[in-house]
Protein backbone atom coordinates (compact mmCIF):
# COMPACT_ATOMS: atom_id res chain seq x y z
CA UNK A 1 0.00 0.00 0.00
CA UNK A 2 1.22 3.53 -0.75
CA UNK A 3 2.40 5.63 2.17
CA UNK A 4 -0.11 8.40 1.56
CA UNK A 5 -2.94 5.83 1.45
CA UNK A 6 -1.85 4.55 4.79
CA UNK A 7 -1.82 8.01 6.31
CA UNK A 8 -5.28 8.76 4.94
CA UNK A 9 -6.73 5.60 6.48
CA UNK A 10 -9.52 6.35 8.98
CA UNK A 11 -8.38 3.28 10.91
CA UNK A 12 -5.17 5.08 11.92
CA UNK A 13 -6.93 8.22 13.11
CA UNK A 14 -9.71 6.45 14.98
CA UNK A 15 -7.05 4.27 16.60
CA UNK A 16 -5.00 7.30 17.66
CA UNK A 17 -8.09 9.05 19.05
CA UNK A 18 -9.05 5.92 21.01
CA UNK A 19 -5.53 5.48 22.40
CA UNK A 20 -5.32 9.15 23.35
CA UNK A 21 -8.63 9.10 25.25
CA UNK A 22 -7.71 5.82 26.89
CA UNK A 23 -4.37 7.07 28.21
CA UNK A 24 -4.95 10.82 28.54
CA UNK A 25 -8.59 11.40 29.46
CA UNK A 26 -7.06 13.77 32.01
CA UNK A 27 -6.44 16.27 29.25
CA UNK A 28 -10.20 16.77 28.92
CA UNK A 29 -10.58 17.71 32.60
CA UNK A 30 -10.95 21.50 31.81
CA UNK A 31 -13.65 20.71 29.28
CA UNK A 32 -15.62 18.48 31.66
CA UNK A 33 -15.19 21.02 34.48
CA UNK A 34 -16.61 23.69 32.24
CA UNK A 35 -19.50 21.52 31.05
CA UNK A 36 -20.32 20.00 34.46
CA UNK A 37 -19.37 22.62 37.07
CA UNK A 38 -21.36 20.84 39.84
CA UNK A 39 -19.70 17.43 39.53
CA UNK A 40 -16.45 16.34 41.28
CA UNK A 41 -14.44 14.54 40.27
CA UNK A 42 -15.25 14.92 36.58
CA UNK A 43 -12.86 12.18 35.39
CA UNK A 44 -13.62 8.63 36.48
CA UNK A 45 -10.89 7.67 38.95
CA UNK A 46 -11.79 4.39 40.61
CA UNK A 47 -9.81 2.50 37.98
CA UNK A 48 -7.69 3.59 35.02
CA UNK A 49 -9.40 3.51 31.65
CA UNK A 50 -6.56 1.36 30.34
CA UNK A 51 -7.19 -1.21 33.06
CA UNK A 52 -10.94 -1.19 32.26
CA UNK A 53 -10.26 -1.53 28.56
CA UNK A 54 -7.88 -4.46 29.01
CA UNK A 55 -10.41 -6.26 31.22
CA UNK A 56 -13.16 -5.50 28.68
CA UNK A 57 -10.95 -6.74 25.86
CA UNK A 58 -10.13 -9.93 27.75
CA UNK A 59 -13.84 -10.68 28.33
CA UNK A 60 -14.78 -10.10 24.69
CA UNK A 61 -11.74 -11.91 23.31
CA UNK A 62 -12.34 -14.97 25.49
CA UNK A 63 -16.06 -15.16 24.77
CA UNK A 64 -15.78 -14.38 21.05
CA UNK A 65 -12.85 -16.72 20.49
CA UNK A 66 -14.77 -19.55 22.15
CA UNK A 67 -17.94 -18.65 20.21
CA UNK A 68 -16.06 -18.54 16.92
CA UNK A 69 -14.41 -21.88 17.58
CA UNK A 70 -17.63 -23.54 18.73
CA UNK A 71 -19.77 -21.85 16.08
CA UNK A 72 -17.56 -22.77 13.14
CA UNK A 73 -17.08 -26.30 14.51
CA UNK A 74 -20.86 -26.74 14.82
CA UNK A 75 -21.40 -25.32 11.34
CA UNK A 76 -18.84 -27.75 9.91
CA UNK A 77 -20.51 -30.60 11.77
CA UNK A 78 -24.04 -29.87 10.54
CA UNK A 79 -22.88 -29.47 6.93
CA UNK A 80 -21.20 -32.93 6.89
CA UNK A 81 -23.26 -35.99 5.92
CA UNK A 82 -22.91 -37.29 9.48
CA UNK A 83 -24.33 -34.17 11.16
CA UNK A 84 -26.95 -33.12 8.64
CA UNK A 85 -29.77 -34.37 10.85
CA UNK A 86 -28.68 -32.05 13.65
CA UNK A 87 -28.94 -28.98 11.45
CA UNK A 88 -32.41 -27.89 12.59
CA UNK A 89 -31.63 -28.57 16.22
CA UNK A 90 -28.45 -26.49 16.19
CA UNK A 91 -30.21 -23.67 14.34
CA UNK A 92 -33.01 -23.65 16.90
CA UNK A 93 -30.70 -23.72 19.91
CA UNK A 94 -28.59 -20.88 18.53
CA UNK A 95 -31.72 -18.85 17.79
CA UNK A 96 -32.95 -19.37 21.35
CA UNK A 97 -29.54 -18.24 22.62
CA UNK A 98 -29.96 -15.07 20.59
CA UNK A 99 -33.55 -14.48 21.77
CA UNK A 100 -32.85 -14.57 25.50
CA UNK A 101 -31.62 -11.12 26.55
CA UNK A 102 -28.03 -11.17 27.84
CA UNK A 103 -29.29 -9.71 31.11
CA UNK A 104 -31.44 -12.79 31.59
CA UNK A 105 -28.43 -15.03 30.90
CA UNK A 106 -26.56 -13.09 33.56
CA UNK A 107 -29.46 -13.52 35.97
CA UNK A 108 -29.33 -17.27 35.45
CA UNK A 109 -25.53 -17.50 35.42
CA UNK A 110 -24.79 -15.46 38.54
CA UNK A 111 -26.39 -17.86 41.05
CA UNK A 112 -24.47 -20.71 39.40
CA UNK A 113 -21.10 -19.08 38.79
CA UNK A 114 -21.06 -16.17 41.22
CA UNK A 115 -20.33 -12.54 40.46
CA UNK A 116 -17.59 -11.23 38.20
CA UNK A 117 -16.17 -12.03 34.82
CA UNK A 118 -17.27 -15.67 34.46
CA UNK A 119 -21.05 -15.19 34.07
CA UNK A 120 -20.33 -12.32 31.68
CA UNK A 121 -18.15 -14.50 29.45
CA UNK A 122 -20.88 -17.16 29.41
CA UNK A 123 -23.57 -14.61 28.49
CA UNK A 124 -21.44 -13.14 25.71
CA UNK A 125 -20.60 -16.61 24.39
CA UNK A 126 -24.23 -17.73 24.25
CA UNK A 127 -25.36 -14.46 22.76
CA UNK A 128 -22.63 -14.35 20.15
CA UNK A 129 -23.01 -17.89 18.85
CA UNK A 130 -25.96 -17.41 16.48
CA UNK A 131 -24.47 -14.96 13.94
CA UNK A 132 -21.34 -17.10 13.73
CA UNK A 133 -23.19 -20.38 13.17
CA UNK A 134 -25.64 -18.84 10.71
CA UNK A 135 -22.92 -17.27 8.62
CA UNK A 136 -20.61 -20.27 8.75
CA UNK A 137 -23.41 -22.60 7.61
CA UNK A 138 -24.39 -20.19 4.85
CA UNK A 139 -20.76 -19.85 3.80
CA UNK A 140 -20.12 -23.58 3.71
CA UNK A 141 -23.36 -24.26 1.89
CA UNK A 142 -22.57 -21.48 -0.56
CA UNK A 143 -19.53 -23.31 -1.90
CA UNK A 144 -20.65 -24.24 -5.45
CA UNK A 145 -21.75 -27.84 -5.82
CA UNK A 146 -19.58 -28.43 -8.87
CA UNK A 147 -16.46 -27.32 -6.99
CA UNK A 148 -17.15 -29.81 -4.19
CA UNK A 149 -18.01 -32.47 -6.76
CA UNK A 150 -14.75 -31.85 -8.61
CA UNK A 151 -12.79 -31.90 -5.34
CA UNK A 152 -14.22 -35.34 -4.56
CA UNK A 153 -13.89 -36.52 -8.14
CA UNK A 154 -10.19 -35.80 -8.45
CA UNK A 155 -9.38 -37.46 -5.14
CA UNK A 156 -9.35 -34.99 -2.25
CA UNK A 157 -10.23 -36.68 1.03
CA UNK A 158 -13.19 -35.17 2.94
CA UNK A 159 -10.73 -33.47 5.31
CA UNK A 160 -8.64 -32.06 2.45
CA UNK A 161 -11.79 -30.85 0.74
CA UNK A 162 -12.87 -29.05 3.91
CA UNK A 163 -9.56 -27.34 4.64
CA UNK A 164 -8.27 -26.70 1.12
CA UNK A 165 -11.52 -25.84 -0.64
CA UNK A 166 -14.61 -25.30 1.52
CA UNK A 167 -13.22 -23.25 4.42
CA UNK A 168 -11.13 -20.89 2.24
CA UNK A 169 -14.10 -20.27 -0.06
CA UNK A 170 -16.46 -19.77 2.88
CA UNK A 171 -13.96 -17.63 4.81
CA UNK A 172 -15.31 -14.17 3.88
CA UNK A 173 -18.85 -15.16 4.92
CA UNK A 174 -17.61 -16.83 8.11
CA UNK A 175 -15.57 -13.73 8.94
CA UNK A 176 -18.64 -11.52 8.43
CA UNK A 177 -20.45 -13.56 11.09
CA UNK A 178 -17.56 -13.26 13.54
CA UNK A 179 -17.41 -9.53 12.86
CA UNK A 180 -21.08 -9.04 13.75
CA UNK A 181 -20.71 -11.24 16.82
CA UNK A 182 -17.61 -9.45 18.15
CA UNK A 183 -19.06 -5.99 17.56
CA UNK A 184 -22.23 -6.94 19.45
CA UNK A 185 -20.16 -8.49 22.23
CA UNK A 186 -18.17 -5.28 22.77
CA UNK A 187 -21.40 -3.36 23.40
CA UNK A 188 -23.06 -6.13 25.37
CA UNK A 189 -20.04 -6.69 27.65
CA UNK A 190 -20.77 -3.37 29.36
CA UNK A 191 -23.72 -4.93 31.22
CA UNK A 192 -21.22 -7.32 32.81
CA UNK A 193 -20.44 -4.41 35.09
CA UNK A 194 -23.83 -4.92 36.76
CA UNK A 195 -22.61 -8.27 38.08
CA UNK A 196 -19.17 -7.04 39.07
CA UNK A 197 -17.08 -7.64 35.95
CA UNK A 198 -14.64 -4.86 35.22
CA UNK A 199 -15.39 -3.31 31.81
CA UNK A 200 -15.63 0.07 30.13
CA UNK A 201 -19.28 -0.17 31.21
CA UNK A 202 -18.22 0.24 34.84
CA UNK A 203 -17.94 4.05 34.65
CA UNK A 204 -21.27 4.11 32.84
CA UNK A 205 -23.10 2.23 35.60
CA UNK A 206 -21.22 3.98 38.40
CA UNK A 207 -22.09 7.28 36.77
CA UNK A 208 -25.76 6.34 36.47
CA UNK A 209 -25.92 5.21 40.10
CA UNK A 210 -24.07 8.23 41.49
CA UNK A 211 -25.71 10.66 39.06
CA UNK A 212 -22.37 11.64 37.52
CA UNK A 213 -22.97 12.23 33.82
CA UNK A 214 -19.29 12.79 32.89
CA UNK A 215 -18.50 9.16 33.90
CA UNK A 216 -21.31 7.93 31.64
CA UNK A 217 -20.02 9.98 28.72
CA UNK A 218 -16.42 8.86 29.21
CA UNK A 219 -17.35 5.17 29.36
CA UNK A 220 -19.82 5.37 26.48
CA UNK A 221 -17.42 7.20 24.15
CA UNK A 222 -14.65 4.69 24.82
CA UNK A 223 -16.94 1.69 24.26
CA UNK A 224 -18.24 3.19 21.03
CA UNK A 225 -14.73 3.91 19.75
CA UNK A 226 -13.61 0.41 20.74
CA UNK A 227 -16.50 -1.11 18.74
CA UNK A 228 -15.91 1.13 15.72
CA UNK A 229 -12.18 0.44 15.74
CA UNK A 230 -12.75 -3.32 15.92
CA UNK A 231 -15.23 -3.16 13.06
CA UNK A 232 -12.69 -1.25 10.97
CA UNK A 233 -10.05 -3.88 11.70
CA UNK A 234 -12.44 -6.58 10.53
CA UNK A 235 -13.22 -4.59 7.39
CA UNK A 236 -9.50 -4.50 6.62
CA UNK A 237 -9.16 -8.23 7.30
CA UNK A 238 -12.14 -8.86 5.03
CA UNK A 239 -10.56 -6.92 2.15
CA UNK A 240 -7.33 -8.84 2.57
CA UNK A 241 -9.22 -12.15 2.57
CA UNK A 242 -11.22 -11.29 -0.53
CA UNK A 243 -8.05 -10.43 -2.39
CA UNK A 244 -6.95 -14.03 -1.91
CA UNK A 245 -10.33 -15.72 -2.21
CA UNK A 246 -12.12 -14.79 -5.37
CA UNK B 1 -9.68 -51.80 -18.81
CA UNK B 2 -12.98 -51.09 -17.07
CA UNK B 3 -15.62 -53.73 -16.49
CA UNK B 4 -19.09 -52.98 -15.24
CA UNK B 5 -20.89 -56.16 -14.32
CA UNK B 6 -24.66 -55.97 -13.81
CA UNK B 7 -24.56 -52.72 -11.88
CA UNK B 8 -27.80 -51.27 -10.59
CA UNK B 9 -28.58 -47.94 -8.95
CA UNK B 10 -31.93 -46.91 -7.51
CA UNK B 11 -32.99 -43.55 -6.14
CA UNK B 12 -36.15 -43.55 -4.01
CA UNK B 13 -37.31 -46.80 -5.57
CA UNK B 14 -36.73 -45.52 -9.10
CA UNK B 15 -34.22 -47.60 -11.03
CA UNK B 16 -31.77 -45.24 -12.70
CA UNK B 17 -29.24 -47.82 -13.82
CA UNK B 18 -30.62 -51.27 -14.45
CA UNK B 19 -28.27 -54.28 -14.31
CA UNK B 20 -25.95 -52.61 -16.78
CA UNK B 21 -22.86 -54.41 -18.06
CA UNK B 22 -20.15 -52.75 -20.07
CA UNK B 23 -16.51 -53.53 -20.78
CA UNK B 24 -14.20 -50.78 -21.98
CA UNK B 25 -10.88 -52.20 -23.19
CA UNK B 26 -7.66 -50.25 -22.65
CA UNK B 27 -7.18 -47.49 -25.20
CA UNK B 28 -10.82 -47.29 -26.19
CA UNK B 29 -12.72 -44.00 -26.42
CA UNK B 30 -16.13 -45.11 -25.22
CA UNK B 31 -19.01 -42.64 -25.41
CA UNK B 32 -22.11 -43.15 -23.29
CA UNK B 33 -24.81 -41.54 -25.38
CA UNK B 34 -28.40 -40.87 -24.37
CA UNK B 35 -30.95 -38.24 -23.50
CA UNK B 36 -31.03 -36.70 -20.03
CA UNK B 37 -32.19 -39.04 -17.31
CA UNK B 38 -31.09 -42.19 -19.10
CA UNK B 39 -28.54 -42.99 -16.40
CA UNK B 40 -25.36 -42.21 -18.32
CA UNK B 41 -23.91 -39.77 -15.79
CA UNK B 42 -24.81 -42.03 -12.89
CA UNK B 43 -23.06 -44.89 -14.64
CA UNK B 44 -19.94 -42.77 -15.13
CA UNK B 45 -19.96 -41.61 -11.52
CA UNK B 46 -20.16 -45.17 -10.26
CA UNK B 47 -16.82 -45.93 -11.92
CA UNK B 48 -14.96 -43.54 -9.59
CA UNK B 49 -17.37 -44.23 -6.72
CA UNK B 50 -18.85 -40.74 -6.54
CA UNK B 51 -22.03 -42.79 -6.65
CA UNK B 52 -22.12 -46.14 -4.90
CA UNK B 53 -23.77 -48.93 -6.88
CA UNK B 54 -26.60 -50.80 -5.16
CA UNK B 55 -25.71 -54.04 -6.89
CA UNK B 56 -23.13 -55.41 -9.29
CA UNK B 57 -19.38 -55.08 -9.44
CA UNK B 58 -17.07 -52.58 -11.11
CA UNK B 59 -13.48 -53.52 -11.88
CA UNK B 60 -10.72 -51.16 -12.97
CA UNK B 61 -7.74 -53.08 -14.34
CA UNK B 62 -9.15 -56.21 -12.77
CA UNK B 63 -9.47 -54.80 -9.24
CA UNK B 64 -12.90 -54.40 -7.66
CA UNK B 65 -13.31 -50.67 -6.93
CA UNK B 66 -15.14 -51.31 -3.66
CA UNK B 67 -11.92 -52.81 -2.32
CA UNK B 68 -9.98 -49.58 -2.93
CA UNK B 69 -10.02 -46.36 -0.94
CA UNK B 70 -12.15 -43.87 -2.91
CA UNK B 71 -9.45 -41.17 -2.73
CA UNK B 72 -6.66 -43.42 -3.98
CA UNK B 73 -8.91 -44.77 -6.75
CA UNK B 74 -9.90 -41.27 -7.89
CA UNK B 75 -6.31 -40.00 -7.97
CA UNK B 76 -5.63 -42.70 -10.58
CA UNK B 77 -8.65 -41.69 -12.68
CA UNK B 78 -8.92 -38.32 -14.40
CA UNK B 79 -12.30 -36.63 -13.97
CA UNK B 80 -13.62 -33.65 -15.92
CA UNK B 81 -17.13 -32.20 -15.74
CA UNK B 82 -19.27 -29.75 -17.68
CA UNK B 83 -19.01 -26.90 -15.18
CA UNK B 84 -15.23 -27.54 -14.79
CA UNK B 85 -15.36 -27.29 -10.97
CA UNK B 86 -12.10 -25.36 -10.97
CA UNK B 87 -11.14 -24.08 -7.52
CA UNK B 88 -11.87 -20.34 -7.81
CA UNK B 89 -9.36 -19.36 -5.10
CA UNK B 90 -6.45 -21.16 -6.75
CA UNK B 91 -4.42 -20.12 -9.79
CA UNK B 92 -4.50 -22.10 -13.01
CA UNK B 93 -1.17 -23.70 -12.06
CA UNK B 94 -2.37 -24.68 -8.59
CA UNK B 95 -5.58 -26.13 -10.01
CA UNK B 96 -3.71 -28.29 -12.49
CA UNK B 97 -1.19 -29.28 -9.80
CA UNK B 98 -3.87 -30.58 -7.42
CA UNK B 99 -3.54 -34.31 -8.01
CA UNK B 100 0.27 -34.39 -8.51
CA UNK B 101 0.57 -32.61 -5.14
CA UNK B 102 -1.85 -35.05 -3.53
CA UNK B 103 0.43 -37.78 -4.88
CA UNK B 104 3.38 -35.90 -3.33
CA UNK B 105 5.32 -35.34 -6.53
CA UNK B 106 8.43 -33.23 -5.96
CA UNK B 107 7.66 -29.57 -6.69
CA UNK B 108 10.00 -29.15 -9.74
CA UNK B 109 8.30 -32.12 -11.40
CA UNK B 110 4.87 -30.61 -10.63
CA UNK B 111 5.84 -27.27 -12.18
CA UNK B 112 7.25 -28.99 -15.24
CA UNK B 113 4.06 -31.04 -15.66
CA UNK B 114 1.86 -27.95 -15.33
CA UNK B 115 3.76 -26.15 -18.09
CA UNK B 116 3.69 -29.24 -20.28
CA UNK B 117 -0.10 -29.51 -19.96
CA UNK B 118 -0.65 -25.80 -20.57
CA UNK B 119 1.37 -26.11 -23.76
CA UNK B 120 -0.55 -29.24 -24.75
CA UNK B 121 -3.78 -27.23 -24.54
CA UNK B 122 -2.25 -24.26 -26.33
CA UNK B 123 -2.26 -21.94 -23.33
CA UNK B 124 1.01 -20.03 -23.01
CA UNK B 125 2.41 -21.08 -19.58
CA UNK B 126 4.00 -17.70 -18.85
CA UNK B 127 0.69 -15.94 -19.40
CA UNK B 128 -1.71 -18.43 -17.88
CA UNK B 129 0.10 -20.05 -14.94
CA UNK B 130 -0.79 -17.31 -12.47
CA UNK B 131 -4.25 -16.42 -13.70
CA UNK B 132 -7.35 -17.24 -11.70
CA UNK B 133 -10.26 -19.20 -13.21
CA UNK B 134 -12.55 -16.15 -13.33
CA UNK B 135 -10.03 -14.43 -15.61
CA UNK B 136 -10.40 -17.15 -18.26
CA UNK B 137 -12.94 -17.60 -21.05
CA UNK B 138 -15.28 -20.59 -20.92
CA UNK B 139 -13.19 -22.52 -23.40
CA UNK B 140 -9.97 -21.80 -21.50
CA UNK B 141 -11.57 -22.87 -18.22
CA UNK B 142 -12.63 -26.11 -19.87
CA UNK B 143 -9.09 -26.70 -21.16
CA UNK B 144 -7.72 -26.15 -17.66
CA UNK B 145 -10.38 -28.51 -16.28
CA UNK B 146 -9.29 -31.24 -18.67
CA UNK B 147 -5.61 -30.44 -17.99
CA UNK B 148 -6.27 -30.92 -14.27
CA UNK B 149 -7.88 -34.26 -14.99
CA UNK B 150 -4.81 -35.32 -16.96
CA UNK B 151 -2.23 -33.89 -14.57
CA UNK B 152 -1.07 -37.07 -12.88
CA UNK B 153 -1.09 -38.89 -16.23
CA UNK B 154 -3.96 -41.26 -15.34
CA UNK B 155 -4.50 -44.28 -17.56
CA UNK B 156 -8.22 -43.68 -17.39
CA UNK B 157 -10.21 -40.52 -18.00
CA UNK B 158 -13.88 -39.97 -17.13
CA UNK B 159 -15.58 -36.99 -18.77
CA UNK B 160 -19.14 -35.86 -18.08
CA UNK B 161 -20.38 -33.63 -20.92
CA UNK B 162 -17.21 -31.55 -20.63
CA UNK B 163 -17.90 -29.45 -23.72
CA UNK B 164 -21.66 -28.97 -23.40
CA UNK B 165 -21.46 -25.44 -21.98
CA UNK B 166 -19.05 -23.86 -24.46
CA UNK B 167 -19.87 -22.17 -27.76
CA UNK B 168 -19.89 -24.29 -30.96
CA UNK B 169 -16.58 -22.98 -32.32
CA UNK B 170 -14.75 -23.58 -29.06
CA UNK B 171 -16.43 -26.97 -28.72
CA UNK B 172 -15.20 -27.94 -32.16
CA UNK B 173 -11.65 -26.92 -31.21
CA UNK B 174 -11.80 -28.75 -27.88
CA UNK B 175 -13.14 -31.91 -29.54
CA UNK B 176 -10.27 -31.73 -32.00
CA UNK B 177 -7.76 -31.40 -29.15
CA UNK B 178 -9.28 -34.29 -27.25
CA UNK B 179 -9.27 -36.52 -30.33
CA UNK B 180 -5.63 -35.60 -30.95
CA UNK B 181 -4.82 -36.34 -27.31
CA UNK B 182 -6.51 -39.70 -27.46
CA UNK B 183 -4.64 -40.68 -30.61
CA UNK B 184 -1.35 -39.49 -29.12
CA UNK B 185 -1.63 -41.09 -25.67
CA UNK B 186 -3.96 -44.06 -26.16
CA UNK B 187 -5.67 -43.37 -22.85
CA UNK B 188 -8.87 -45.15 -22.01
CA UNK B 189 -11.67 -42.59 -22.01
CA UNK B 190 -15.28 -42.90 -20.93
CA UNK B 191 -17.18 -39.84 -22.13
CA UNK B 192 -20.80 -38.94 -21.45
CA UNK B 193 -22.79 -36.82 -23.90
CA UNK B 194 -26.27 -36.35 -25.33
CA UNK B 195 -24.86 -34.96 -28.57
CA UNK B 196 -24.84 -37.54 -31.35
CA UNK B 197 -22.49 -35.48 -33.54
CA UNK B 198 -19.98 -35.24 -30.70
CA UNK B 199 -20.24 -38.98 -30.08
CA UNK B 200 -19.71 -39.82 -33.76
CA UNK B 201 -16.72 -37.54 -33.96
CA UNK B 202 -14.88 -38.73 -30.86
CA UNK B 203 -15.85 -42.31 -30.10
CA UNK B 204 -14.16 -45.51 -31.09
CA UNK B 205 -17.18 -47.18 -29.53
CA UNK B 206 -20.62 -45.79 -28.66
CA UNK B 207 -22.98 -47.21 -26.04
CA UNK B 208 -26.49 -45.84 -26.54
CA UNK B 209 -28.42 -45.80 -23.29
CA UNK B 210 -32.12 -45.64 -22.49
CA UNK B 211 -33.88 -46.14 -19.15
CA UNK B 212 -30.74 -47.28 -17.38
CA UNK B 213 -29.79 -49.91 -19.94
CA UNK B 214 -27.48 -50.08 -22.90
CA UNK B 215 -29.59 -50.38 -26.02
CA UNK B 216 -26.76 -50.84 -28.47
CA UNK B 217 -22.99 -50.86 -28.33
CA UNK B 218 -21.16 -50.39 -31.61
CA UNK B 219 -18.47 -48.51 -33.46
CA UNK B 220 -19.84 -45.25 -34.92
CA UNK B 221 -20.23 -46.45 -38.56
CA UNK B 222 -21.94 -49.69 -37.45
CA UNK B 223 -24.33 -47.77 -35.26
CA UNK B 224 -25.40 -45.69 -38.25
CA UNK B 225 -25.57 -48.56 -40.73
CA UNK B 226 -27.03 -51.22 -38.48
CA UNK B 227 -29.16 -49.64 -35.76
CA UNK B 228 -30.41 -52.36 -33.43
CA UNK B 229 -33.96 -51.04 -33.19
CA UNK B 230 -36.24 -48.06 -33.75
CA UNK B 231 -35.03 -46.30 -30.61
CA UNK B 232 -31.47 -46.20 -31.93
CA UNK B 233 -32.71 -45.29 -35.41
CA UNK B 234 -34.66 -42.36 -33.97
CA UNK B 235 -31.82 -41.32 -31.72
CA UNK B 236 -29.15 -41.18 -34.40
CA UNK B 237 -31.71 -39.40 -36.57
CA UNK B 238 -33.31 -40.61 -39.76
CA UNK B 239 -32.69 -37.20 -41.32
CA UNK B 240 -29.18 -36.57 -42.51
CA UNK B 241 -28.10 -40.17 -41.97
CA UNK B 242 -26.01 -40.08 -45.13
CA UNK B 243 -24.12 -37.00 -43.97
CA UNK B 244 -23.49 -38.61 -40.58
CA UNK B 245 -22.11 -41.66 -42.36
CA UNK B 246 -19.79 -39.42 -44.33
CA UNK B 247 -18.66 -37.80 -41.09
CA UNK B 248 -17.53 -41.10 -39.54
CA UNK B 249 -15.68 -42.35 -42.64
CA UNK B 250 -12.18 -41.23 -43.36
CA UNK B 251 -10.67 -40.03 -46.59
CA UNK B 252 -7.74 -42.44 -46.10
CA UNK B 253 -10.08 -45.43 -46.58
CA UNK B 254 -11.54 -44.20 -49.90
CA UNK B 255 -8.38 -43.02 -51.50
CA UNK B 256 -7.19 -43.60 -55.09
CA UNK B 257 -3.45 -43.87 -54.85
CA UNK B 258 -1.23 -43.25 -57.90
CA UNK B 259 -3.50 -40.50 -59.21
CA UNK B 260 -3.15 -36.76 -59.01
CA UNK B 261 -5.43 -33.74 -59.05
CA UNK B 262 -5.15 -29.97 -59.01
CA UNK B 263 -5.77 -27.71 -56.01
CA UNK B 264 -5.33 -27.51 -52.27
CA UNK B 265 -5.04 -31.04 -50.80
CA UNK B 266 -7.34 -32.36 -48.07
CA UNK B 267 -5.69 -34.23 -45.15
CA UNK B 268 -6.07 -38.02 -45.33
CA UNK B 269 -7.44 -38.24 -41.78
CA UNK B 270 -10.24 -35.77 -42.62
CA UNK B 271 -13.77 -37.18 -42.82
CA UNK B 272 -15.56 -37.77 -46.11
CA UNK B 273 -17.93 -35.08 -44.99
CA UNK B 274 -15.07 -32.58 -44.95
CA UNK B 275 -14.06 -33.79 -48.42
CA UNK B 276 -17.61 -33.36 -49.74
CA UNK B 277 -17.74 -29.94 -48.24
CA UNK B 278 -14.49 -28.96 -49.92
CA UNK B 279 -15.65 -30.35 -53.31
CA UNK B 280 -18.95 -28.45 -53.07
CA UNK B 281 -17.25 -25.21 -52.13
CA UNK B 282 -14.64 -25.49 -54.89
CA UNK B 283 -16.94 -26.87 -57.61
CA UNK B 284 -14.53 -29.81 -58.00
CA UNK B 285 -15.27 -33.54 -58.17
CA UNK B 286 -11.65 -34.58 -57.54
CA UNK B 287 -9.36 -33.42 -54.75
CA UNK B 288 -5.73 -34.26 -54.00
CA UNK B 289 -5.07 -35.89 -50.61
CA UNK B 290 -2.06 -35.29 -48.38
CA UNK B 291 -0.73 -37.14 -45.33
CA UNK B 292 0.08 -35.56 -41.98
CA UNK B 293 3.49 -34.44 -43.29
CA UNK B 294 1.84 -32.71 -46.26
CA UNK B 295 3.03 -35.22 -48.89
CA UNK B 296 0.51 -35.98 -51.64
CA UNK B 297 -0.68 -39.56 -51.31
CA UNK B 298 -3.53 -39.75 -53.86
CA UNK B 299 -6.91 -38.46 -54.91
CA UNK B 300 -10.48 -38.62 -53.69
CA UNK B 301 -13.38 -38.27 -56.13
CA UNK B 302 -17.08 -37.53 -55.73
CA UNK B 303 -17.95 -41.05 -56.83
CA UNK B 304 -15.64 -42.50 -54.17
CA UNK B 305 -17.71 -40.84 -51.45
CA UNK B 306 -20.70 -43.11 -52.04
CA UNK B 307 -18.80 -46.31 -52.74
Amino acid sequence: MRRSGWLASPLLWVGLLFAALLLRMEALRPFFRWAFPDVTPVIYDRASFLELFLAHLALVATASFAAALAGVALAIFVTRPLGREFRTMVDTLAAIGQTIPPVAVLAIAVPLLGFGARPTVIALFVYGLLPIIENAVAGLEGVPFDVKEAADGIGLSPRQRLFAVELPLAAPVILAGIRVSVTIAIGTATIGSTVGALTLGTPIFDGLVADKLPFVIEGAVLVALFAILTDMLFARLDRRLRRVVR
Amino acid sequence: MIELDHITKRYDGRTVVDALSLAVPTGEFCVLLGSSGCGKSTTLRMINRLVVADAGTIRVDGADVTGLSPELLRRRIGYAIQSTGLFPHWTVADNIATVPRLLKWPEPRVAQRVDQLLELFRLDPAGYRRKYPHQLSGGEQQRVGVARALAADPELLLMDEPFAAVDPITRDALQGELARLHRATGKTIVFVTHDIEEALRLATSIAIMDKGRIVQRAAPPDLLEHPANDFVRDFVGRQGLGLKLLSVRRVADHLRRDETAEGEPVPQDASLRDALSAMTARHADRLPVADAAGRLVGVITLADLVR
